[in-house]
């Protein structure tokens, strides 16, 4: 049977950020939209994401934050992805950002980031349209 | 730099992940888990490098503690310097076809573990390929060469226990105060479970439980002649208490299969035919349905049986026949 691929997303929350039901909710956005998602829960470090990203040869990592350390954190995945031969897993970030990181958060190879108020819809939809699975 | 001849691009698949490659492993589960052609080939060249890895089977209802449990055995097995595969396997959504495997976020303390590989899986339980994948998956895993391989599945379908069938040993998790579910997973269970574990067994209700499940065994007793009857254990997999005498019984019933090849093969000749039977079943389905599928004759009888122009069991015969011609029989 011809069946496409699903699409396969590993959602985290690096650092000491405590909160998690932002990434909860986007969790089940994602699966609804018909994704598997692999949740990894709470305070992960960029090393425990890559590896569980590797392991489970997801498409997207998708990175929650609310508490401000997405400047070191962020860019250290895209970083740890190159260096295990596996950037082409696309990342993502969500959460809360002042306005001004956005474009160096880009810069360092985060694809997009969600801000509060995006409708899950575009979340999604976004997904579909950026990332390919099973791509490399 | 020097040339390498024998590059590792010019290494198949199949070596790299007798060698333990993480990327090749993962993107071959990922492979036959997507049904791509391509993988099927591939698990045929890694066949000769399994049959090595312990196959433990962890099944029970929502909400037992499973994955906590997974995670304690690992941490076990690992100070007893054994390597470590899991597949924890979650339920696929039949509305949106997407799924949540969270299984993962209780065993993350083992991801830095480079003896430990952690996949979850979805069940993808649409039109079977159930035990295919999770099969195809424990092949890749016992390939790489771990020497145990950790089943985790949802036991609340006749599929999820048919996944466990592929175990060598498998663990049925009940938590106290189960009552009548206990009765509604009777069927299922009696026949796959080889130890009983009674998790949370700090709750009201455990002692309860345990003569339950000890009282169907009992009723059971001419199964058991001869053979391995059932342990029941009791644990608090989040205090990391009762996970030692778990991986003892399981020793001990390694063991047993063991003791007589006789009994060794009766029961491995039983596992190959029914995973065998699984296969083919499923390539069936899968061949024959998508042929029809695509050529838009399933969508027309389906649309005739629901107009009530035909009957389900006309309609069925029809498509079947087609098939198979009358050279075939």
């Amino acid at each position: 049977m011809n069946q496409k691929r699903k699409i396969r997303v590993l959602v985290a929350k690096p650092g000491l950020d405590g909160h998690d039901r932002g990434a909860r909710i986007i969790a089940r956005a994602y699966r609804d939209g018909g994704f598997e998602v692999v949740y990894s829960g709470l305070h992960q470090t960029p090393e425990e994401i890559v590896q569980a990203a590797i392991q489970e040869d997801v498409d997207m990592i998708g990175l929650s934050s609310l508490a401000g350390a997405h400047m070191y954190l962020f860019p250290r995945v895209v970083e740890l992805l190159k260096e295990k031969g596996a950037d082409d897993i696309v990342v993502c970030g969500g959460g809360i950002f002042p306005e001004e990181d956005i474009p160096q958060l880009k810069k360092a190879g985060i694809k997009e980031i969600f801000t509060p108020g995006t409708p899950l819809t575009e979340v999604v939809n976004w997904v579909k349209e950026n990332v390919e699975p099973g791509s490399s | 730099m020097t040339l390498d001849i024998l590059g590792t691009s010019k290494m198949s698949i199949a070596d790299k992940i007798a060698a333990g490659d993480i990327r090749a492993v993962a993107r071959l589960i990922r492979d036959i888990d997507d049904m791509v052609p391509e993988a099927r080939e591939v698990l045929k060249d890694l066949y000769p490098f399994t049959g090595r890895a312990y196959v433990v089977g962890i099944t029970g209802a929502p909400g037992v503690g499973k994955s906590t449990l997974v995670d304690q055995m690992v941490a076990h097995l690992r100070k007893a310097e054994k390597t470590v595969g899991v597949l924890a396997v979650d339920p696929t959504s039949p509305f949106s076809g997407g799924a949540i495997l969270g299984d993962r976020v209780r065993m993350q303390r083992h991801s830095m573990d480079e003896g430990v590989f952690i996949r979850s899986m979805a069940t993808r339980g649409y039109f079977g390929g159930l035990t295919q994948s999770t099969k195809g998956a424990i092949d890749v895993l016992d390939a790489m060469g771990k020497d145990f391989i950790l089943v985790e599945t949802v036991g609340v379908g006749q599929d999820e226990i048919d996944i466990v069938r592929s175990a060598d040993t498998t663990l049925i998790v009940l938590i106290p105060g189960m009552g009548d579910d206990i009765q509604a997973l009777k069927a299922g269970i009696l026949e796959v479970g080889d130890i009983f574990v009674i998790n949370k067994a700090d709750r009201e209700g455990a002692d309860r439980t345990v003569s339950d499940i000890r009282l169907m065994i009992e009723m059971d007793e001419k199964r058991y002649e001869n053979g391995w009857k059932p342990p029941i254990l009791t644990a608090q997999a989040v205090f990391d208490k009762g996970i030692k005498e778990i991986l003892d019984e399981v020793e001990k019933h390694a063991t047993y299969l063991r003791s007589s090849t006789e009994r060794q093969s009766g029961i491995k000749y039983e596992k190959v035919r029914n995973e065998l039977a699984e296969m083919i079943k499923d390539r069936i389905v899968r061949d024959v349905l998508s042929d029809f599928i695509q050529s838009g004759e399933f969508e027309d009888a389906v649309q005739l049986v629901f107009q009530r122009k035909l009957d389900p069991y006309t309609a069925c015969d029809n498509i079947v026949s087609k098939k198979l011609k009358p050279g075939d029989k």
